[in-house]
Order: structure tokens, then C-alpha cells, then sequence
């Protein structure tokens, strides 16, 4: 067998692995897509993909499934929870990785370790504490616990992320700025923002995904059905019907991880390379 | 320009740190510590904490029945997940760094499933698809073999559990892809000069090459795994037979649906035991292991 024959039989066979796995992967996303239009009874125990008949009628139920709430106002919590606190964890990490990237005051080197050993500290230690917190703030049953956290850049990993970010433009820039008679402050704003600002994104796109994903922290910090996420607001509809209709609950699953998928769609490129930088750094 | 004038340039640090110093000390620091003091106290979140000492931690090892099913959990949940993870994601980044056609569409789907971490859409989607009727069952049927009771039977629940975590390997992949490009052709065709086959050079040169990432992934993947929460919530709930009730959920319903915070603290630093031991054991062994380049 010439060599040539062997490579292209080896791609071929790479690409019938890859592709095979590459169905198995997505097949649960289509299912649940299919699966709005199905009966209970086609989702029990039937293998086909296709439903019987297509009618929206899961979406329209699913969306006013809870209560006197429909899901307009569980969307509009989630965004009012997330979109807050993304900008302020974007803005909270970039005044902390300039203050570490760029400066040399007493104390960095522990601080920065302190820094460092925060990404690795589990939340579960410090929920409990923070829940108590919290209510002696009277923040509790809100996204108030959320908008603090990022204010005051509680998510080590974005700041570590725009630290590296940071080091990676060269030192000059700045400091001729700064030679310049231009303050800190400005160097930051007119000189590194705008280089900055394929990480900035990046680190609000993970930020976004991570906040509007989030269930376990959501279910601490608020209790009033009002005021519940999409997420809350799924789990609950698995509760509240005694016969769970499963394609009102799918319906509304697929709504719910839209705006992540458009999201994706729309920004892979700084999906893809903020993780590849993170990691690299790491 | 003011504050030039009170601040020397590096001292003016302290402003851009300011919201974290106060983050780090109110929210980070005195969490950890008051944590830890909430272990040795009885404490219902109405009044105020009541010293009992080391008995939250007696009653945890000795009294506890859920603990020991508990602990067994999350740490088979980490030593399920986290190693087909990284085997996942590191085959599936090199088959795709060898490819040429399409290589961007298989990355978006193996990608894909990773967006939703631990969110509520798919923990219920996989309730739904390994239901005993459900379609993974029906799957099963059509091949003849008979009902598997994923989410009934003790011994499948966890691992269930577990595939939905390996099926969100996408986040690891992509920074195994963006690694592998790193890794400079020249030392693979100095490899094969010297005679070194492919499986050789995969273990001498890639994985080497590669590794600082690999053990970056192992370490943030298994701190995660640790305090598992939304799955078991949602899928089995902890069962059956609290075979998958992890430490993250009996955290939870200790502390927030029974109001035993002071036991639920407990707990919560037997997590952060494991997680050091876990990171600990890791980093010791990375010297055998990691290959660090000058950078």
C-alpha cells in the first residue's frame, strides 16, 4: 500500500470518528428541540427524532406555565440579574488587573497571592457566611448579592484573566503616555481600554454565560417566585404540575439556552480565544 | 490630576484596588473565617450562633449516615469525571488539530454542549432522556436489551450524572486545540529523524509540551467537580439511596432547607478539605509530570 493510500484511508477513518462522535454530542440538543412539539406520550418510549406533528402550542403554554407569571417576566429577571452584573465584573477586574499589571506598590507580591489563592477558594465554604452577609445588608431576595459581588470583583478569575491579558502589552505604551503628562487614569482609558478590548469582551461573555447558567447561588439569594431567573422558573415547573408535561418544560428549555447559543454565534471568535489565552497563561 | 499630587504614580495602585481590597476582606476573607467559626457553632440563622465545638465534625464522622454516602459521592463524582474529561477532550483536540476540511464545524459542536454548564435546561434534559421510558431506554429496546434503570439503580445513577459533566468537555478542548498549534512542528521532525514513531512522539513531545495546560484543566475541573450541585438537585435529587447525594447538596439542604448552618459549615469545609487534598496530591505530583519551558 503506497504511503499516499494510507494517509488518505487514516484521514478518512479520523473524520468517520469525529463525525460519529460529533452526532452523539449534539443529538441531545436537536432531541430537545424535537421534543417541544412531542406528546407525553411520544416521549416516552419512542426512539424517533421527528415528531408526529408540529404545533407551537408547547411554546404558548410553556410560556404562561407558572402561575400568573409567564416567562417575559422570568427573562426580564434573568437579564436584570445578568446584565448588571456583567458590566460591573468587567469594570471591577479592569481597575484590579491595572492596578496589579501595572503598578509596583508595598504589598503586591501578597496581595497577589492572596489573588491567586482566591480562584482556587470553593464557593461552598463561603456561602453560608455570605448568605449572612448578605441578609445583615438586607440585600437578600434580589439580585443585590450578585451586583455586590462584581462590583467589588469577587470573581478572582476575571481579574486574573485581564492581568494576563495586561502583561501582554508591551510596557512602553503606557508609560510614554504617562511621560506624556497623561494621568493614570487616562492612560487606562484612552491607551489600554481600546487594546484591551477583545479581552473585556471575552471576560463578559463568560461572565454572562456563567451568571445567566448559575442556579445554586440564585436559589440562596432569592426566594420570591416574582423575582425568579429562567432557570428558577424551569425547576419549578417540574414541581408545581402533579403530570409534568414534558413538552411545555422542553419548550421553554430551548427558549432558555437561546440567548447563550445566539450569544455564541455571534462572538465565537472571543469565546475561542479567551479561553485558549487563559489557559495558555495559565 | 489632582491626585497626583497627594498619590506618587505606583500609589495610586491602592484606588484601582480599592473595590477589591474591600471585596477580598468583606467578602472573601471574613467569609472564610467566620466559616469556619460557624463549623464549631450551632447556628440557625435567626439567632445567634451558639460554641458547641468540634461536635458539628464528631456528629459529621461518627453519627452522620449521609456523610460517609456523601463523601464516597462527590469523590467518585471527581475521580468519574474529571480524567474521561481531559482523555475526551485531549483525543478529540488532536483529531481535530490533525484535520484540515471543516474543522471549525466539529469544533462549534463539540463546543456546544459545554455553553450550558450546570444550567437547569440540561440537567432536566438529561432527566428526561434517561428516564426508564425515556428515550435512552428506548434506544436500549430497540436493540433487544431490556429496561436500565439509570436513575433508579444506586450503582447508575452517578455515573448518569457524571456523563452529563463529560459531555461538556468543549471548554477544555479549546484550550487543548489552542496549545497543541503552540507546540513547534520542529521538534516532531526532529523526532522523526531520530527514529521516534508516532505514539513516541505523542508521549515524549505532545503531552510534554501540553502538559502545563492538561494539569491547568485537572486542577480547575476537579475544584469544580468537588461541589457538584445543580445536577444532583435536579436529576436524581440525591438518590436513590443518597448514592448521589454530594457534599454540595446535603451543603445545601442542611444549611438552607433545614436551617443547620453551623453544620452545614461543617461540611462545607470537609469540601474544602478535599478540594486541598485534591490540589495538594495534584501539585505534588507535577513535578513528575509538568514540564514547565523558559518562558
Amino acid at each position: 500500500m503506497s504511503k499516499k493510500l494510507k494517509n488518505r484511508i487514516n484521514e478518512v477513518i479520523m473524520y468517520v470518528v469525529l463525525i460519529t462522535i460529533g452526532i452523539i454530542m449534539i443529538y441531545p440538543l436537536i432531541w430537545m428541540f424535537f421534543a417541544s412539539f412531542k406528546t407525553n406520550e411520544e416521549i416516552y418510549g419512542s426512539i424517533a427524532l421527528l415528531p408526529k406533528s408540529y404545533s407551537f402550542q408547547a411554546f404558548v403554554d410553556g410560556w404562561n406555565a407558572i402561575g400568573g407569571n409567564t416567562y417575559a417576566v422570568f427573562f426580564r429577571n434573568s437579564f436584570l440579574l445578568v446584565l448588571p452584573t456583567t458590566i460591573l465584573t468587567v469594570v471591577a477586574s479592569t481597575l484590579t488587573a491595572y492596578g496589579f499589571a501595572r503598578f509596583n506598590f508595598k504589598g503586591k507580591k501578597a496581595m497577589f497571592a492572596l489573588l491567586m489563592s482566591t480562584l482556587m477558594l470553593p464557593n461552598a465554604i463561603l456561602i453560608i457566611p455570605r448568605y449572612a452577609i448578605f441578609r445583615d445588608l438586607n440585600v437578600l431576595d434580589g439580585y443585590g448579592p450578585f451586583y455586590l459581588m462584581a462590583a467589588f470583583a469577587c470573581y478572582p478569575f476575571f481579574s486574573y484573566m485581564l492581568i494576563q491579558f495586561l502583561r501582554g502589552l508591551p510596557r512602553d505604551l503606557d508609560e510614554s503616555a504617562y511621560i506624556d503628562g497623561c494621568g493614570t487614569f487616562k492612560t487606562l482609558t484612552h491607551i489600554l481600554l481600546p487594546l484591551l478590548k477583545p479581552a473585556l469582551f471575552s471576560a463578559g461573555l463568560f461572565q454572562f454565560l456563567w451568571t445567566y447558567n448559575d442556579y445554586f447561588n440564585s436559589l440562596i439569594y432569592i426566594n420570591t417566585v416574582k423575582k425568579y431567573t429562567v432557570s428558577m422558573a424551569l425547576r419549578l415547573s417540574l414541581d408545581t404540575e402533579s403530570v409534568v408535561i414534558w413538552k411545555n418544560v422542553m419548550a421553554m428549555s430551548c427558549l432558555a439556552v437561546l440567548p447563550v447559543v445566539v450569544l455564541f454565534f455571534f462572538a465565537q471568535k472571543y469565546f475561542v480565544e479567551g479561553i485558549a489565552t487563559t489557559g495558555l497563561k495559565g | 490630576m489632582k491626585k497626583k499630587k497627594l498619590f506618587s504614580r505606583d500609589n495610586q495602585a491602592y484606588l484601582y484596588l480599592l473595590p477589591w481590597i474591600v471585596g477580598m476582606l468583606v467578602l472573601q476573607i471574613y467569609p472564610f473565617i467566620t466559616s469556619f467559626y460557624y463549623s464549631l457553632t450551632e447556628y440557625n440563622a435567626l439567632t445567634d450562633p451558639k460554641f458547641v465545638g468540634m461536635a458539628n465534625y464528631i456528629r459529621l464522622f461518627t453519627r452522620d449516615k449521609e456523610f460517609f454516602k456523601s463523601l464516597t459521592a462527590t469523590v467518585t463524582y471527581a475521580v468519574l469525571t474529571v480524567p474521561f474529561k481531559i482523555i475526551m477532550s485531549l483525543f478529540i483536540a488532536i483529531l481535530l488539530n490533525k484535520g484540515r476540511k471543516g474543522i471549525g464545524a466539529l469544533r462549534t459542536i463539540y463546543y456546544l454542549p459545554s455553553l450550558f454548564g450546570g444550567s437547569m435546561a440540561v440537567s432536566i434534559l438529561w432527566k428526561i432522556m434517561f428516564m426508564d421510558d425515556g428515550m435512552i431506554n428506548a434506544f436500549l429496546h430497540s436493540f433487544g436489551h431490556e429496561t436500565i434503570s439509570f436513575l433508579g439503580n444506586p450503582a447508575t445513577a452517578l455515573p448518569t450524572l457524571s456523563a452529563l459533566e463529560v459531555w461538556q468537555f468543549g471548554s477544555s478542548m479549546v484550550m487543548f486545540l489552542a496549545a497543541l498549534k503552540q507546540v513547534p512542528q520542529s521538534l516532531y521532525e526532529a523526532a522523526r529523524i531520530d527514529g521516534a514513531g508516532r505514539i513516541k512522539s505523542f508521549f515524549s513531545i505532545t503531552i510534554p509540551q501540553i502538559s502545563p495546560i492538561i494539569f491547568f484543566c485537572i486542577i480547575m475541573q476537579t475544584i469544580n467537580a468537588l461541589q457538584n450541585f445543580t445536577s444532583a438537585f435536579v436529576v436524581t435529587q440525591g438518590g436513590p439511596v443518597k448514592s448521589t447525594y454530594m457534599l454540595g447538596l446535603k451543603l445545601y439542604n442542611d444549611g438552607f432547607l433545614f436551617m443547620k448552618m453551623g453544620y452545614a459549615s461543617a461540611t462545607s469545609w470537609i469540601i474544602f478539605g478535599l478540594v486541598t487534598i485534591f490540589t495538594l496530591v495534584l501539585f505534588g505530583t507535577s513535578k513528575f509530570w509538568v514540564f514547565y519551558g523558559d518562558e
